[in-house]
């Protein structure tokens, strides 16, 4: 804290360079350390031979980018992540569209509290959310045992360990994330412009499609962006609501990273996914601006 | 006219109901059946009881890994906060060459997903031997939090007015005094705030923490998560109940305290 004590706290801008640099420097070193470094060192990481749960240093090689593109498996699961982001982002988008349109208009006085019950799952750790998830879907959860109470199934049917389970569960997970992405992206909403379409004529559906929807699209692209980039990146939930026969890249991430320690084999797979995320992200900057013009 | 537009009102407000359920659902349903005493995950529950709590609280795996959480998220959001007011005194009152590129560095931690950030702290700790240790946590804990935290505390810097402090330091006080009894307390809902989404980010933090803690760090969403791979009894959803209130009792706590939706 020596710094902060001999921050000026009207500082003009020609304030010596030794105390700008002495309030720079704590936050910097963290950012540089948990941040900027590992990320170079992932980098490395994914050209260095394989050992198990050690990183040989020297010779760069591509052995483990080989690995990945050259077997089928890696491609699946590829495959698997984009289908799971997908379907996750999709849904998300439909559920949360209805709420945050309540919730930018609505004139309840419960508006706040309303609000907060949209977002506050948010407080919760995913971990136990997926724990909820697997209450409900679980063999003898709340599907099953309703099922078979009202006598609509004999056996059960298998709601987990496999992706229906994990999608529905990514779905209601990252919602909250829409919502409060759309309610951000909803401003230029405007009930007034509703009213004159409507007293033009517009009929309710025309005023929706015509006026509503354009004016809302780029919070909905900006929801949709989220939930993805947040979907293809998650392991927490594919892995226990997949109970390991769900493979997306986070789970194989974890797996190569924790379980059989091949360290530049996680090291590329994780660079694949920033990669994807990356290219995902530039996408919806050029979708964002050409919705603009 | 009116019949359908009475009816589209109900069919907009049951289909919003609906929509609530199914966000709140696993909650609710988490909280229903932290109330069964069995064995196994079976629904619905057979008893009204607080066996489970009761077991939990005998569970000394995750009473000590509730402890660790507990620290570790302190010392996240005192050394975040501390980090962040200071990168915030200098991007909201220096102009200096470099300023794009603090500020992207402080902004990148948002577009790279915690997995791929998780493998890079890992393989940069596990050779210095801090793997699975609490130096280890916090320091990849404070990567994903200091963004935040210079966020909320950059914009009650900006709305300090700077004449204030000007009036304080023609009067004669030094700069350090003005730090310490202007500054300070008016930026004082921006501290707290970031402490509070700080701590509650690594208290509730999984993916990171279970690439780089096992046993001696272990927290408590990583001890729930192995925890899951095996069993999901209702143990896990007492709980999970007290989690919940937890972080409910901290919002709110600070709500009351500075208004956390002014400091935000």
């Amino acid at each position: 804290m020596s710094a902060a004590v001999t921050a000026p706290a009207a500082g003009a801008p020609a304030a010596s360079r030794g105390i700008l640099l002495l309030l720079l420097l704590p936050g910097l070193v963290a950012l540089v350390v948990t941040f900027l470094l590992p990320l170079l060192w992932l980098f490395r990481a994914s050209f260095a031979s394989s050992a198990v749960g050690t990183l040989s240093g020297g010779d760069w090689t591509s052995e483990a980018y080989t690995t990945v593109l050259f077997d089928p498996f890696y491609w699946r699961v590829a495959w698997n992540t984009l289908v799971l982001g997908f379907n996750v982002a999709v849904f998300a988008v439909i559920l949360s569209y209805p709420i945050a349109l309540f919730l930018a208009r609505t004139q309840s006085r419960f508006r706040g509290v309303l609000t907060a019950l949209a977002v506050a799952p948010l407080l919760t750790s995913s971990v136990v959310r997926t724990y909820g998830w697997m209450v409900i879907f679980g063999d003898r959860g709340v599907i099953n045992s309703t099922l078979q109470a009202l006598s609509l199934t004999d056996g059960v049917i298998r709601l987990t360990n496999n992706s229906l389970g994990a999608t529905v569960a990514l779905i209601e997970i990252l919602m909250p994330y829409a919502i409060l992405a759309m309610l951000s992206g909803f401003g230029r909403l405007n009930v007034q412009l509703e009213e004159a379409a409507a007293m033009l004529g517009a009929n309710r559906l025309r005023v929706f499609t015509r006026i509503v929807l354009p004016l809302s699209l780029p919070g909905v692209l900006t929801a949709a962006l989220l939930v993805f980039v947040l979907a293809i990146s998650s392991f927490v939930t594919p892995r226990l609501m997949g109970g390991g026969r769900v493979f997306v890249l986070g789970t194989e991430v974890f797996n190569e990273a924790t379980v059989t320690l091949n360290w530049p084999l996680a090291a590329a797979l994780s660079v694949m996914l920033l990669v994807l995320f990356s290219s995902i992200i530039l996408l919806y900057q050029r979708a964002l601006r050409a919705l603009e013009v | 006219m009116q019949n359908t537009s009475m009816l589209g009102r109900v069919a907009w407000n049951t289909l919003i109901t609906l929509l609530y359920l199914f966000l709140l659902a696993p909650i609710v349903i988490v909280f229903i059946i932290s109330f069964d005493t069995r064995q196994y995950l079976a629904f619905p529950p057979e008893s009204f009881s607080f066996g489970s709590y009761v077991k939990v609280f005998e569970n000394a795996k995750f009473i000590s890994a509730f402890w660790r959480s507990l620290a570790i998220g302190a010392i996240v959001g005192i050394v975040s906060v501390s980090a962040g007011m200071l990168l915030s005194l200098s991007l909201v009152r220096y102009k200096f060459r470099g300023k794009a590129a603090v500020n992207f560095l402080i902004l990148a931690p948002f577009l790279v997903p915690h997995i791929v950030l998780a493998v890079g702290v890992m393989l940069v700790i596990a050779p210095i031997g801090l793997l699975d240790s609490y130096p280890g946590i916090v320091l990849a804990h404070l990567g994903i939090t200091i963004p935040y935290t210079v966020r909320t505390i950059t914009m009650s810097l900006m709305a300090v007015d700077t004449r204030v402090e000007e009036a304080a330091l023609v009067h004669g006080a030094s700069p350090a005094m003005v730090f310490w009894r202007i500054t300070l307390p008016l930026v004082r809902p921006g501290l707290i705030a970031g402490a509070v989404i700080a701590f509650l980010i690594s208290f509730d933090e999984a993916t990171i923490s279970l690439f780089i803690v096992s046993v001696k760090a272990s927290t408590l969403p990583t001890e729930i998560y192995h925890y899951l791979e095996y069993s999901t009894d209702p143990q896990i959803a007492a709980l999970s109940v007290i989690l919940i209130l937890i972080s409910i009792g901290v919002v709110v706590a600070v709500e009351r305290l500075v208004g956390l939706r002014r400091a935000i």
